[in-house]
């Protein structure tokens, strides 16, 4: 008999407004321990308003959310004694050095300092930068801050870790890295919660996620279950001259489950790509470019909203 | 307020960085203007007759006005551009509150922080009076911590303003139009009955004319009404009281949305 888990996090009717402005609408959602747990959508979704309430940084408007099974509005600094937050904008202290970075973190913890000391120089190992841990911080690339970020939110040993956007702006190389590290940590339990507009970051790191849109939750899913309630199995992807995609109209209906004209390509959802594209050449048209691929996140988001997620 | 402290320690940890370049200004300001103002422009003064001055040298009049003047210039730099540094250039306060660090904790613990470095200007500055030999009373020692009033009653209501702003163009204002005007008319270099009559209401109603008046009764132990000090400090507090309240209310409008 298996005793049913509390949620980490649980919202109901959770909402976020800035005066008329509404960044939040009505959400619900949970999170369990130990899950990877992922906000996907394009910019101004809510996911950031809606992951600093869970941070306790941003008073919930209306609606109800606890936190490791407590209220923010009740106990915002207990909340925060046992999160990680990565925010999506670096606030890395410049004046210090990279471990002075972490050890004075450490103190706002009320860590003793040779505590903080200790869990610096092993943080540091583990986002691999022991040996820039003197250096300063401005002369980092991009990546390495966001490693130190990481490393800084994990200075209380959380068992939740916020981490908005981890690796936005960040070279493959550098996000490989990054998600490796997150990958361990999850492997040994820490519960990560995290927001992105990247479907393959979605489909790396998320056991499960919520689809927003204009401040609601769209669709809830794992990745693949997703991909199988929105989606074919696989995609094919058309581009043609410019002066044939206008006179497309009709040609390729009944090809695939669904078509999707987009600018500068059109999408045919079939559960066998290759058959397809065979049948589109049957009916005399050539395209310049001819891509069977597999359904992703994206395709999902531009079922559900009509729209791509970067444009 | 443990996390106050760790907000007071992180400015010592920034400190750490550059306290030798501010150690060179810390003393050299006061020695160059109590040598040119003091010794030089003194000269002059006092050729006409100390009796203007109540009996003692221009120059020992002069210093405790600039030791206050300083604590305020102090006071007025510590909480314009590091204030908007930490929050909106580096965001480190935003980094702050991701932890159990709460706004107050960042408001008391930056005046605690201001405290000390005024502390630290304040001594240096009344060791070169004391090397110059400006200090009269034994109870001049005491003009430290009203300097550090002083420098509070700036820098709270400076935080509090620092907090509202976007970007750093109304500091430029700040100083030009407010401090310069202040430091130069608060009887700093005269005594403020030579100025007009309403423009002595103003001067008393502003913070350094009162930081000025208790330094120089202190340095130079010079018969003051105990009423008049009292009021000296309660002026100088009023304005360290509103200023944090201020503060607090500015900081969580500018930090937590």
């Amino acid at each position: 008999m298996s005793v049913p888990q509390p949620s980490l996090i649980q919202a109901r009717a959770l909402t976020k407004r800035f005066g008329e402005f509404i960044a939040v609408d009505a959400i619900d959602f949970d999170v369990a321990p130990g899950e990877s747990f992922g906000f996907l959508g394009p910019n101004g979704a809510g996911k950031t308003s809606t992951m600093r309430m869970i941070g306790c940084v941003s008073p919930v408007s209306s609606g109800s959310l606890t936190v490791l099974g407590m209220d923010p509005r009740v106990d915002p600094a207990r909340i925060k004694a046992r999160i990680g937050v990565a925010p999506q904008q670096d606030s890395l202290d410049m004046e210090l050095t990279v471990r002075e970075n972490l050890v004075i973190y450490g103190r706002y913890f009320d860590l003793s300092r040779r505590e903080a000391g200790r869990r610096a120089d092993e943080l540091l190992e583990f986002v691999q930068l022991s040996d820039r841990a003197k250096s300063q911080v401005e002369p980092l690339s991009g990546g390495m801050k966001r490693r130190l970020t990481i490393a800084r939110s994990l200075i209380n040993e959380p068992s939740l870790l916020l981490l908005d956007e981890p690796t936005t702006g960040l070279d493959p190389q550098a996000r490989h890295l990054l998600w490796d590290r997150l990958y361990r940590l999850k492997q040994r339990g820490v519960t990560l919660v995290l927001t992105t507009h990247y479907m393959d970051e979605a489909e790396q790191l998320c056991d499960r996620l919520v689809v927003m849109d204009k401040a609601k939750i769209v669709a809830e899913g794992s990745p693949r279950e997703l991909i199988e309630r929105y989606s074919t199995r696989e995609v094919l992807e058309l581009r043609f001259p410019s002066e044939i995609m206008d006179t497309l109209d009709g040609q390729l209906d009944g090809l695939a489950n669904r078509v999707e004209r987009l600018p500068d390509r059109v999408l045919l959802y079939a559960d066998d790509g290759e058959a397809a594209a065979v049948a589109v050449h049957e009916r005399g048209l050539r395209p310049e470019a001819t891509l069977v691929r597999r359904s992703t996140l994206e395709d999902v988001f531009l079922r559900l909203t009509g729209r791509t997620l970067i444009d | 307020m443990s996390a106050a402290f760790h907000v007071f320690e992180y400015n010592l940890w920034s400190y750490r960085r550059i306290w030798r370049g501010t150690l060179f200004s810390t003393f050299l300001s006061p020695i160059l203007f109590l040598a040119a103002m003091g010794i030089g422009l003194g000269a002059f003064v006092d050729r006409s007759g100390a009796s203007a001055l109540g009996g003692v040298s221009y120059a020992a009049f002069l210093a405790p006005g600039l030791l206050a003047g300083q604590a305020m210039q102090t006071a007025g730099f510590e909480s314009t551009y590091p204030i908007m540094g930490a929050l909106i250039w580096d965001r480190t306060y935003h980094g702050m509150l991701a932890t159990p660090i709460t706004v107050p904790s960042i408001v008391f613990g930056q005046l605690a922080w201001l405290a000390v470095r005024l502390s630290l200007v304040a001594a240096a500055f009344f060791l070169v009076m004391v090397a110059f030999g400006l200090v009269v009373s034994p109870l001049g020692v005491l003009s430290i911590p009203i300097a550090v009033l002083t420098g509070l009653a700036f820098g709270a209501p400076i935080m509090a303003f620092s907090a509202t702003q976007r970007n750093d163009q109304g500091f430029a204002a700040l100083f030009r139009f407010g401090l310069t005007p202040m430091f130069l008319f608060s009887g700093t270099f005269f005594p403020i009955d030579q100025l007009p009559g309403k423009l002595q209401l103003v001067a008393e109603l502003l913070p350094l004319h009162h930081g000025v008046a208790l330094a120089r009764h202190l340095c130079l132990g010079d018969e003051a009404s105990m009423v008049e000090q009292v009021a000296h400090l309660g002026v100088l507090s009023a304005y360290v009281a509103i200023g944090a309240t201020a503060a607090l209310y500015t900081f969580r409008r500018a930090l937590v949305k």
